[in-house]
């Protein structure tokens, strides 16, 4: 199996944040679409405690700590927009918030 | 340890995807903290001890329940499928051109050294994480604190039932 | 060699808790009849012998085992089948970072006396806590019923909310012995402040140890906490659908969580395997006496136990005419082996002194039971509670978390902080 090395948890971070990706494009749910979100933020975490890893330096956790408490933050803010959503057009479907469109 | 990187990665991976194709909003929340807790375990291979234990305490303990509340509370249920605005193939090829590219960049341009780097001994642990925050990065530790009260005032505020 | 030491060392974590639920149900059938003035259990027998009710665990098993487990219509057969599993097995695996003995200093090598020598220690606790959440959660919504939706929120709710404080009651106690490790937390509890008093974490952290009691009884939905599951309320809660094994899981889940919250409040704050005035180093010293004091303690404690039987056996002769009257022989009789061969034990090795090893063990033996008193008591602690308060309305029970716990622990660490400022000067 050899040595694991910087670059597989570099590109394990990057297929990570492509099927994030890929759930906030093609999913019309707007829970889905946040917890996307999520995992992208996951991915990019993943990136920056590597990098710490594999320069001995600690400022990779410290960046990752700040995301986390922003993730939660945002998840919070989300999730409440979304439940007013949901009070006043009972859909998550994104694709039924269509009131500003034409 | 390289088959524990292998069984960490697979699960990761396995509950993103599950996460993005399940219909069930309940089912992608559970898929999704599954992926949260393999990479969890990525970080303490990292030998990041305290982001390893805050992932779990914060992202899967937390973050998802919150959001596992919000399915239950507005009752979501299996959706409909819908029609997606581009073809779901070419979409998939693009995913992989991309996730392809993104290797062969790390391969190509990575003057980072490939093998395990010595570090300290106490590296990840509380301590030196603390050191750093109060020290070089004590000006976004204070900032975030008050964007979390931010974020707190602005959720109450939000959600209250106009009475 | 490392591998059966791990693998006893898992061993132990295992079938303690184990013991202690089973013990736990007993407890909490008698204790409450007890404390409610009746008699409680008293009929489950084999080839009628009673045994004051310890007979009812085997029924209780047998009859859980052989009921229905029944799936009511309508639900997602996955998330219902996996729920019992999520929380029992969060619960038992917070057990990892208990030490229940110091270190073992044998032939050279250290053996830490707790399963995973984490780095973050506590933090470990915590994290686990934070994610049994989802046993409780799934199981409601799984149910596919209204009132086990509404217990399971609460619930979830419930416990997400004690989180808060139980975690910011901890952190006067990292602040005051400057350490997450669960060992050095215990070993730091056995220094002396002012010449006599252990520094134990209650002497310290007053108002940290009520907190950490409330926040414990709310995590582990234990009167006065225990909405979720009142029975006079909403059924039974998030556990309604649940029949046989898997109720049974849910049912150990709970006392499995008492005996965790049990083991964390003897360890953080009641200075867990330390023997009080006793540090390690004292007992390996004066090894010979520790064990002539043990074998003492257990001899005639056995015997005091037999000579009770005696005398109940000579009390109830004729009275039943049945098998009852045999019972005090059926557990005198062991008892009164076991006190002869602890007290020929005692007079047979006084005065010799242990080996290095020996010595050793002496010390982890009585650490231990120190540590297991320590959590029995604190079990009990738990169940008198229980029968002895009226349990929280829903609205009250929030806001004494938010509004009540969550200042009063900031006003800890505050205080905390500041005391620890003026000491250092």
């Amino acid at each position: 199996m050899g040595e694991v090395t910087i670059q597989h948890y570099l590109s394990l971070s990057a297929i990570l944040f492509f099927i994030g990706v890929y759930g906030v494009l093609f999913r019309r749910n707007l829970i889905i679409m946040f917890m996307s979100i999520e995992l992208m933020l996951n991915a990019v975490n993943l990136s920056f405690v590597t990098f710490a890893r594999y320069s001995a330096t600690m400022d990779g956790h410290v960046i990752a700590f700040f995301v986390m408490a922003l993730a939660a933050a945002e998840a919070g803010i989300g999730l409440a927009i979304l439940v007013m959503v949901f009070r006043n057009r009972t859909t998550v479907q994104a694709d039924d918030l269509t009131l500003m469109r034409d | 340890m390289a088959i524990a990187f292998y069984i960490l990665a697979f699960l990761s991976i396995l509950g993103g995807v599950l996460m993005v194709t399940r219909k069930n909003p309940l089912s992608s929340a559970f898929s999704l903290i599954l992926s949260l807790v393999a990479v969890a375990g990525l970080f303490a291979m990292l030998l990041a001890e305290f982001i390893f234990i805050l992932q779990i305490l914060v992202y899967a303990g937390a973050i998802m329940v919150l959001v596992i509340f919000t399915i239950m509370l507005l009752n979501l249920k299996r959706e409909e499928i819908r029609e997606t605005p581009v073809g779901k193939f070419q979409v998939v090829f693009l995913i992989i051109v991309c996730a392809a590219c993104a290797f062969g960049f790390i391969e190509i341009f990575s003057d980072i050294p490939a093998a395990d780097v010595a570090t300290a001994e106490d590296f990840g642990s509380i301590e030196q994480v603390g050191r750093l925050m109060l020290g070089d990065y004590l000006f976004p530790f204070e900032v975030i604190s008050v964007l979390l009260l931010v974020a707190i005032v602005g959720v109450v505020l939000l959600a209250k039932r106009v009475i | 060699m490392d591998y059966l030491i791990i693998i006893l060392k898992a061993l132990f974590i295992w079938i303690v808790p184990l013991i202690f639920l089973l013990v736990l149900i007993w407890v909490e059938r008698k204790g409450s009849s007890f404390i409610q003035d009746r008699t409680g259990p008293n009929r489950a027998a084999i080839a009628g012998v009673r045994l004051a009710g310890l007979v009812h665990l085997i029924a209780d098993v047998v009859k859980l085992l052989w009921k229905e487990m029944m799936i009511p219509a309508g639900v997602n057969r996955l998330f219902f089948m996996i729920a019992p599993f999520i929380g029992f097995t969060f619960v038992l695996l917070s057990f990892a970072v208990i030490p229940w003995a110091d270190t073992l200093v044998v032939a050279g090598r250290e053996i830490p006396m707790q399963l995973a020598t984490l780095n973050v220690g506590v933090l470990f606790i915590l994290a686990i806590t934070s994610l049994e959440v989802y046993g409780a959660v799934l199981a409601g919504w799984a149910s596919n019923n209204k009132f086990a939706l509404l217990g399971g929120l609460r619930s979830t709710a419930q416990m997400i909310s004690y989180e808060i404080p139980l975690g910011l009651a901890i952190v006067g106690i990292f602040m005051t012995f400057e350490t997450v490790q669960l060992n050095e937390i215990v070993r730091g509890q056995g220094e002396l402040l002012w010449g006599f008093l252990p520094k134990w974490g209650v002497v310290v952290q007053p108002l940290g140890f009520i907190l950490f009691l409330t926040a414990a009884f709310a995590e582990a939905n234990r009167n006065p906490f225990d909405l979720p599951e009142g029975e006079s309320e909403i059924v039974a809660g998030f556990h309604t659908e649940y029949s046989g094994m898997r109720f049974a899981l849910f049912y150990m889940t709970e006392y499995v969580a008492i005996v965790l919250m049990a083991a964390i409040i003897a360890t953080l704050y009641f200075g867990g395997w330390q023997v009080p005035w006793m540090t390690t180093e004292k007992l390996v010293a004066h090894a010979s006496i520790v064990r002539s004091v043990l074998f003492a303690t257990f001899g005639v404690g056995a015997a005091v136990f037999a000579w009770w039987m005696w005398v109940f056996t000579k009390r109830v002769r004729g009275r039943f005419g049945d098998m009852r009257e045999k019972e005090g022989i059926v557990l005198g009789v062991p008892c009164a082996i076991a006190a002869v061969v602890l007290l020929y034990l005692l007079f047979r090795y006084y005065g010799a002194q242990p080996s290095e090893a020996g010595a050793g063990v002496v010390a982890l033996v009585s650490q231990t039971v120190m540590f297991l008193v320590k959590m029995a008591f604190f079990c009990w602690f738990f169940i008198w509670v229980r029968w002895s308060l009226p349990r929280f309305r829903y609205d009250q029970l929030m806001r004494l978390g938010w509004k009540t716990m969550i200042p009063l622990s900031f006003v800890n660490i505050f205080v905390t902080g500041l005391v620890i400022l003026l000491i250092s000067r």
